[in-house]
């Protein structure tokens, strides 16, 4: 393979890292006013992106360490479209609250950058690569509002527990580089073929996953979430709850199916764990909270859950249902961080539960919209999010994991209180008064969202699946 | 006594485990933290080396200056991070980094 051949595997990537620097240096020159003409060209460039990655030809480069399969580039136009939502409603807010900086599309695109070198990553450097430079743009969008005492201390602990998480994955890829003799997934699978899988390699793959498991906030790593949630800007909250739990989910799914697809009953016994703590954790630790930032970080760890319970599996069929569960997900999560975007009393984001009391009366439009957007995230028939679990149900009776199917169900009926205490509180509770007019630009997201919960899921669902299913085999796994 | 490769790695596995400790046992100051993130990475650096040494691999190596490289964007970040907490409470003690809880 050439070089050119091997820059046109990566050019998403390499055209997003050249506009990011473009859009760098034209803010640094133009300041704080050129905001929106930067985020308009964030945007474009995530757009083209995404039709770079589209229309990618399939293939490895750079020595293996760069892969473009079904996988990643079904994650990467996932990723890259879901990125200007959150440009488009961060770049409004920030504005509102009198932060607007030019500086946060460039992070997002960073971030998405990250995001693209994860799910193509084929080798434990560039895999390392790319969860740092999503991570190390995530910190800083945490803390972006620099003036407000809660959001740099959400970017703190964001920082020192997501730090911590990266040296347990690279003391983890340390101990499988040097016991399975290379850093290549297909080498490394290859060393541990016929079932000989030395202890050092095993070591090192549990804090491997420790390491991922913390990134996509799965139990017993989720700690950081409800802080970090609760302190960091709403709208950059959004954007961490969608696009970096796909990517490193994809990453983890990557890493163990074709790293150590050989040795999947040793790594599943640690899945089945996380995702039952997940659901667990999720599902109890969302009752006791009144604030819904921090409802909703519990609302995630439970989803992310539902989705390892799908990578259990250890199936295509399991790879097919996180993929599409995690898409459905990332709509709905978007949506309703939009919502809580566009709802304030008196200059004050409403964030805790109480404060929604009485929504419907004030504003039927985002009351409605938020009502479908949780009876979705509960796994309500015909809302998105039923499908959604329904993907990866199917999957974990096929594959024999009945435990985690019941799981799943348990989770969602014990999970189902907090949405529908949210629901009764906008409808039946007096309202103590008025709400701000909501602005246009997070009103219609959250619209659009909650309008594809239903009904434009079900035609999208269509579409969806057998996209999904292509990219699931790109995991070879049966 | 000749120095092997297990001693390399017995020597990071202290280093790693001193500075998970120091992350989570320490109660005073946020700067020992992020000593403590470094140690992590070092340590890490020790068993690549000392692997890419034992199997006459060089991407051990190359892997180390990876780590290197983003061992100091983090440290940056970290600190830049940190300034945005000290301007906000005029202090970094452990404890009170304590806003949000529940």
């Amino acid at each position: 393979m050439t070089f050119q051949d091997a820059l046109l595997l990566a050019r998403p990537e390499v055209f997003l890292a050249a506009s990011t620097l473009v859009l760098l240096v034209w803010g640094a020159f133009r300041g704080d006013k050129a905001m929106g003409e930067v985020s308009i060209g964030a945007s474009l460039a995530l757009f083209v992106a995404a039709g770079f990655a589209a229309v990618s030809p399939e293939g490895t480069a750079f020595a293996g360490g760069f892969i473009a399969d079904g996988a990643s580039i079904f994650g990467k136009v996932a990723i890259y479209l879901i990125s200007p939502v959150a440009i488009y409603l961060g770049d409004r807010w920030l504005v509102r609250v009198g932060n607007g900086r030019f500086e946060f599309p460039i992070l997002i695109l960073l971030a998405a950058l990250g995001m693209g070198m994860m799910v193509s990553a084929g080798d434990l450097i560039s895999l390392y690569i790319g969860v740092e430079l999503q991570s190390l743009a995530l910190y800083v969008l945490a803390a972006f509002r620099r003036d407000d005492p809660k959001a740099s201390e959400a970017g703190l602990k964001y920082f020192v527990l997501g730090a911590l998480s990266s040296g347990l994955l690279l003391y983890g890829a340390s101990l499988i580089y040097g016991f399975a003799g290379s850093t290549h997934f297909d080498l490394i699978a290859k060393s541990i073929e016929g079932g000989a899988t030395g202890t050092g390699v095993l070591f090192g793959l549990v804090f491997l996953i420790c390491g991922l498991a913390f990134k996509v906030s799965a139990a017993p790593f989720h700690m950081w979430t409800p802080d970090v949630y609760e302190g960091a800007p709403t709208p950059v909250v959004g954007f961490f709850a969608a696009a970096p739990k796909l990517a490193a989910m994809l990453l983890l799914a990557r890493v163990l199916s074709e790293g150590f697809g050989t040795a999947l009953e040793q790594w599943r016994q640690i899945i089945v764990v996380t995702a039952f703590l997940s659901v667990a954790v999720g599902a109890f630790g969302g009752l006791a909270q009144s604030n819904i930032k921090r409802l909703l970080a519990y609302s995630s760890i439970a989803n992310i859950g539902y989705a390892l319970i799908g990578l259990s599996a250890g199936s295509a069929e399991g790879m097919e249902a996180v993929l599409v569960f995690m898409v459905l997900y990332m709509i709905d999560v978007t949506g309703f961080f939009a919502c809580l975007g566009a709802l304030s009393r008196n200059g004050k984001p409403m964030e805790q539960l109480s404060d929604f009391a009485g929504l419907a009366r004030v504003r039927p439009g985002m009351a409605l919209a938020l009502t479908a957007l949780s009876f979705s995230v509960m796994g309500l028939p015909p809302f998105s999010g039923f499908w959604a679990k329904m993907f990866v149900f199917k999957a974990a009776i096929a594959s024999g994991q009945w435990p985690l199917a019941v799981v799943l169900l348990l989770g969602s009926v014990v999970a189902a209180f907090y949405y529908l205490r949210l629901i009764k509180t906008m409808w039946f509770d007096a309202a103590p008064g008025q709400t701000d007019k909501e602005p246009l630009d997070a009103k219609g997201v959250a619209i659009a969202s909650a309008l594809f919960c239903f009904p434009v899921v079900l035609p999208a669902l269509a579409l969806l699946e057998p996209l999904a299913k292509t990219a699931a085999l790109a995991f070879g796994l049966k | 006594m000749t120095i092997g490769l297990a001693h390399y790695l017995a020597v990071a596995a202290i280093l790693f485990t001193i500075g998970v400790l120091g992350i989570f046992v320490n109660r005073k100051n946020i700067i020992v933290i992020l000593m403590s993130i470094e140690l992590i990475l070092l340590a890490v650096n020790i068993n690549l080396v000392a692997f890419s040494v034992y199997l006459h691999d060089v991407v051990g190596q190359i892997f180390a200056m990876f780590v290197l490289t983003v061992a100091a964007a983090e440290a940056a970040v970290g600190l830049a991070i940190l300034v945005t907490f000290f301007r906000n409470r005029g202090d970094i003690a452990v404890d009170d980094a304590s806003m949000m809880k529940g």
